[in-house]
């Protein structure tokens, strides 16, 4: 008996005794080796610097239901929320995530020009603090695509050039504008075509041409695990995820720049932080989205800073040594055909052109 | 069973017709594998066939047959599949000698009652065969993990160095990033944490529980039951939902009116759900236990002047200690497996190993995952293997006989 409350007492002063003296922020990201780039160029500096302590929650997935729910029991764990700008559009919209004012909640760049010229039109919402510009592409197995390597995203509908199975996302967005690019609608007219009724059931048949050979993805591991087993020949995923196979893990797989989609994540902040809470979370953005710290995370991983003026700072890769400029989705050579993501279209149409494509999924 | 029952050859119309079967069982692995099933068993039943007529018909020397078996498939499974495929060879070769001999020679009856008929001895190898493959079924998922969390490649992949039995293909890389990795260490920390405290409280609020209502004079007891275990029939997200909500006010009014730090209300959000989670399994088992328990001992105790909180300790205590004690490991187990309720309840800095794993799955399908798995199992067996040690020492201290 003695034994057990003694052990209690000292597991009890242990849980409590750090977390009195230690000021402590919780970050969300979406793991993996995006959140460790993000440690690596933000949280161990920011933490060396202002002795902060940094928890990171891999929970980015399902952000915005978590913070719904949150926000409905009154009880905020989170500080800062890494987001995808649709999510952050939504957060705002809801009143969710807290407004930032770029100009005097952001620093400005280093020649001085102003943040909000910085970002620029990547400042999508007043709650959103972009970070990134990421695509969504694909990549081929270059053992398994014969003496020519594909060129065009529409080797994806190609059955009989490139025979095998290719794993899509399981979500309209994106494969939508792809199965119509392939099936003859010009670039500028994709969005167009896609807003009637006959537009989406073009696509929808594009893709029933294919629909045999689809293994459907919903998490951004699985088509580089596809590609590494040999399952698929090709597939779609972020880009970052691409250069990780390929550099880091030297799997025989090649990028197909062509029609990648960008498109943004970045920062938001809750809505009713407790003002101590708050004035931590906006120390900390002010500091991880400077010229610098945007440039380092570049390091780290394939992903293109979000300020212009970080671009001409990203150096090399901090292992592997190699050029990390030729690896971004913006690099002018990996960037001759791309879209970028259409936040308007897809708030408009989203929930009708999910219902039709689960739908055409389960048939 | 005596080994008594006469045995004699069987005909080659019973030998070669089953032999054949499982020749092209194997085929059809081997066939599937390399695009053609349906050949395959075509093959494999020919080829099986064929030995096993020469080995009876013209060969009739068994050492010789069964090297030539041995020594035959070890050939060509080098050819199909390289070094494991020539020990899979090797053994498939052995079996099918065996198999061939111990079908014609009839010694499938040895060890069986004279008496059975043949739709008896059937049944009787049937019965041990799906026996056998249910346990394989079971036990398959978990041993497939054991080699792959030596691959030395970041993926789920069997390589093709791994296949070959090359040292660079394997490699204790995840091990090491999972005793290095700060949020693996943390979260292994938090389940170690949490669990034992969630169990210590689960099992003396589930033996309370339990033996207060095996007593029969509580009113509305089986009610009270009804709604005690009600934890393990709900589905586990209503439950996580409705815990996250009144765990939240919980929550606020500690830290907000007691002032307690916001770590340490997590933590114990965490150790009550679990807690609640665990007590039915503890209601469940004790609960049983109880039936077997005499209530004239408790009378008998008291008959001496032993108060009640001495007969529990000293009476009751000690002969519902097996029941208490696996309640207790399906309460540890239940907080220690679990993912939803943490999910949840939790915030990052509870963050426990099946949560890690759950985002380590989603997010980078990483084979550190795999290592833990390992790491968990050998743990588990560890534990159980001492439990069960314990059990027979002190059984045998008390006199019984163990089992």
């Amino acid at each position: 008996m003695k034994f057990t409350k003694m052990t209690a007492l000292a597991v009890t002063t242990a849980l409590v005794a750090p977390a009195v003296s230690a000021q402590e922020m919780t970050i969300v990201s979406w793991g993996g080796a995006y959140s460790k780039s993000q440690k690596n160029a933000y949280h161990d500096p920011y933490s060396d610097k202002t002795g902060v302590t940094i928890i990171n929650d891999d929970s980015s997935a399902e952000a915005v239901a978590k913070l719904r729910a949150m926000n409905e029991a009154g009880n905020i764990t989170w500080d800062v929320v890494d987001v995808v700008a649709a999510d952050a559009i939504r957060l705002c919209d809801e009143g969710l995530a807290m407004e930032i004012d770029p100009d005097t909640m952001l620093a400005p760049a280093p020649d001085g020009t102003s943040a909000a010229d910085d970002f620029g039109d990547l400042l999508v919402s007043e709650c959103f603090i972009p970070q990134i510009v990421y695509s969504t592409t694909f990549g081929y197995r270059t053992d398994m695509v014969g003496d020519t390597a594909p060129t065009s995203v529409c080797a994806v509908f190609d059955t009989e050039a490139y025979p095998g199975k290719r794993s899509l996302e399981k979500r309209p967005i994106n494969n939508m504008e792809w199965a119509l690019l392939c099936d003859g609608v010009a670039k500028d007219d994709v969005y167009d075509v896609l807003a009637t009724e006959e537009g989406q059931n073009q696509a929808l048949a594009k893709l029933d041409t294919i629909k045999d050979d689809v293994i459907w993805w919903s998490a951004g591991a699985d088509t580089p695990q596809l590609l590494a087993d040999g399952e698929v020949v090709m597939g779609s995923t972020y880009n970052g995820r691409l250069f990780s196979v390929i550099e880091e893990q030297n799997q025989p797989v090649a990028m197909l720049w062509d029609a990648q989609v960008f498109d943004l994540d970045g920062w938001i902040i809750p809505a009713g932080l407790s003002e101590e809470r708050q004035k931590r979370a906006l120390d900390y953005i002010f500091f991880a989205t400077d010229t610098q710290r945007l440039a380092d995370q570049a390091k780290w991983i394939s992903y293109g800073p979000a300020r212009a003026s970080s671009a001409p700072l990203v150096g090399k890769h901090a292992d592997l040594g190699i050029d990390m400029a030729p690896h971004m989705p913006t690099d002018p050579n990996n960037a001759q055909n791309t879209f970028l993501y259409n936040y308007e279209f897809w708030a408009d149409y989203r929930d009708d052109i999910d219902a039709k494509f689960q739908a055409w999924l389960a048939k | 069973m005596a080994a008594l029952t006469p045995i004699s050859r069987k005909p080659l119309s019973l030998v070669l017709p089953t032999v054949a079967a499982s020749g092209g069982l194997l085929g059809l692995f081997v066939g599937t594998a390399n695009n053609s099933g349906l050949l395959g068993i075509v093959i494999g039943a020919a080829l099986v066939a064929a030995l096993a007529a020469f080995y009876i018909q013209v060969l009739k020397n068994e050492q010789l047959a069964k090297w030539i078996s041995i020594l035959g498939f070890l050939v060509l499974g080098f050819v199909f599949g390289g070094i494991p495929g020539a020990i899979i060879g090797a053994l498939a070769g052995w079996f099918y000698h065996w198999f061939t001999y111990w079908l014609y020679e009839g010694r499938y009856r040895q060890r069986l009652l004279p008496y059975l008929t043949p739709g008896q001895v059937l049944w009787h190898y049937s019965f041990r065969v799906i026996c056998g493959a249910i346990f394989v079924f079971l036990i398959t998922p978990i041993l497939v993990v054991m080699p792959l969390s030596f691959n030395s490649q970041d993926f789920f992949t069997f390589t093709p160095e791994m296949l070959r039995f090359e040292a660079e293909g394997y490699s204790l890389k995840h091990y090491r990033d999972f005793f290095t990795n700060n949020e693996w260490q943390r979260s292994f920390k938090n389940s170690l944490i949490i669990a034992p405290i969630a169990t210590v409280i689960s099992v003396s609020l589930g033996t309370l529980a339990a033996i207060g209502l095996s007593q029969s004079h509580v009113p509305g007891r089986r009610a009270i039951m009804a709604i005690m275990i009600s934890p393990m029939i709900v589905p586990l997200i209503i439950s996580a939902t409705g815990m996250f909500f009144f765990y939240s006010d919980i929550g606020n009014w500690l830290e907000g009116t007691l002032g307690l730090p916001k770590t340490f209300v997590g933590y114990v959000k965490v150790i009550l759900a679990h807690a609640v989670l665990g007590i039915p399994f503890v209601i469940i088992t004790v609960t049983a236990t109880l039936v077997g328990f005499d209530r004239s001992l408790t009378r008998a105790a008291a008959n001496m002047g032993a108060d009640p909180v001495t007969t529990f300790f000293r009476v009751q205590m000690p002969l519902i200690l097996p029941g208490v004690i696996s309640g207790g490991l399906f309460a540890f187990i239940t907080s220690f497996d679990e993912v939803v309720v943490v999910l949840f309840v939790g915030s990052a800095s509870q963050k426990t190993l099946p949560w890690q794993m759950f985002t380590g799955l989603r997010e980078q399908i990483s084979p550190t995952i795999l290592a833990v798995a390992t790491i968990l199992v050998v743990i588990s067996i560890a534990l159980l293997t001492t439990v069960e040690l314990l059990r027979r020492r002190s059984e045998r201290l008390r006199g019984m006989s163990p089992g």
